[in-house]
């Protein structure tokens, strides 16, 4: 197996605040839609908040409410993207605008971690800023522009 | 020769009958489709559909793999069935020269960009609703006919084929979402679509809404 694993990071505004009616239909669907990346071939590990459920309780900015936090570890960039456009994830997805407002500059950013590594939030948001400065790299990239793993790329 | 000179050139490998007939059939088979089964779906002999599918083979619009249908390995499990299914890819050609792929890419990637989701939605299910199929009966006919090559997985009416593929691969979310909407506007009112990705499918998959 390799010795790399991949983390991604995601961060969204949402259009009001978690409790509210606007945001119901998507909190509802965390626990299910959290069960599943658990469950999905190649899961490796994701960030949860104080109260080990999920996310939603990081808030990376500071004190910004609006901005919610995702990161987790995958085995492979396949495994990630059958999970989020290949399963029930792309439910929520096709939703997305109902619950997130559009953000012009990246939100998301995938990068190579040796196996094992648990990423931290600013590690999470320094390759969000490193995307946004440089564009993808092999430092932090998109799924429509991927690096290879490290392991890979020597062996090649 | 051109690449438009090869995609014809492919294409007409299909306009012979019986091997659309064969092409047909394998390319909206949910599985794999053995000599035997694609002969009988075709109405002609096991031998002249060995024929005509190697044909489409030839043509790269068909692939090959071999399996034991048996489910037995070893000695004595009998020599491995030669099994075809649908090649990946996809060919268009247009008289004269039109290039909507290219239209298609670049108008979602702007409403990608501009957070259109759900104008795009909204359009999808006005377009659905207003076809003249639109509210026909027959939904597993009206899919067929728009290329989704629908087949049942138990109480499941599942799609073979995403007519939106290559958009849909490099934009889920948008192509996806307005799939479904398009699908749930020409769908009659007992149905319910719902996005339940198949693998190499379609991402949405109808039920019959229960009823008391």
């Amino acid at each position: 197996m390799t010795d790399s694993h991949l983390a991604q990071v995601n961060i969204g505004r949402i259009v009001a605040p978690l409790d509210s009616p606007e945001l119901a239909d998507f909190v509802a669907l965390q626990p299910e839609i959290n069960a599943l990346a658990d469950q999905s071939p190649g899961f490796v590990w994701r960030m949860v908040d104080a109260d080990g459920m999920d996310a939603t309780g990081i808030r990376p900015a500071g004190n910004d409410a609006l901005l919610l936090f995702n990161c987790s570890v995958w085995e492979s960039v396949e495994a990630l993207q059958r999970f989020t456009y290949h399963s029930d994830h792309l439910r929520v997805l096709s939703r997305r605008r109902e619950w997130f407002r559009r953000m012009t500059e990246a939100h998301q950013a995938l990068w190579w971690i040796p196996a094992g590594h648990r990423p931290t939030v600013d590690e999470a948001m320094e390759r969000i800023a490193m995307l946004r400065e440089n564009g993808p790299g092999p430092q932090a990239f998109t799924f429509r522009a991927p690096y290879p793993a490290p392991s890979e790329a020597a062996r090649l | 020769m051109t690449d438009e000179d090869a995609t014809f050139d492919m294409l007409a490998v299909l306009s012979d009958p019986v091997r659309r007939r064969l092409y047909r059939y394998v390319a909206a088979a949910p599985e794999e489709v053995g000599r035997d089964a694609a002969a009988e779906a075709a109405g002609i002999s096991r031998s002249l559909a060995a024929f005509h599918l190697d044909k489409l083979v030839e043509a790269g619009l068909l692939t090959v793999s071999f399996r034991r249908l048996s489910g037995r390995t070893g000695p004595g499990a009998g020599r491995p069935a030669k099994l075809y299914r649908r090649a990946e890819g996809e060919h268009a050609v247009s008289v004269p020269p039109r290039s909507y792929e290219a239209v298609g890419r670049l108008l979602a990637e702007v409403l990608e960009n501009a957070g259109l989701d759900r104008e795009l939605q909204a359009a999808a299910r006005a377009a659905g609703a207003a076809q003249p199929d639109g509210r026909a009966d027959d939904v597993e006919a009206v899919l067929r006919a728009r290329g989704y090559e629908p087949f049942w997985d138990g109480e499941t009416l599942r799609l073979r084929n995403c007519p939106y593929h290559a958009l849909a691969t490099e934009f889920p979310a948008l192509i996806c979402g307005m799939n479904l909407a398009l699908i749930e506007g020409l769908a009659p009112g007992q149905w319910s679509p719902a996005l339940n990705p198949c693998p190499g499918g379609c991402c949405v998959a109808l039920s019959k809404k229960k009823t008391h």
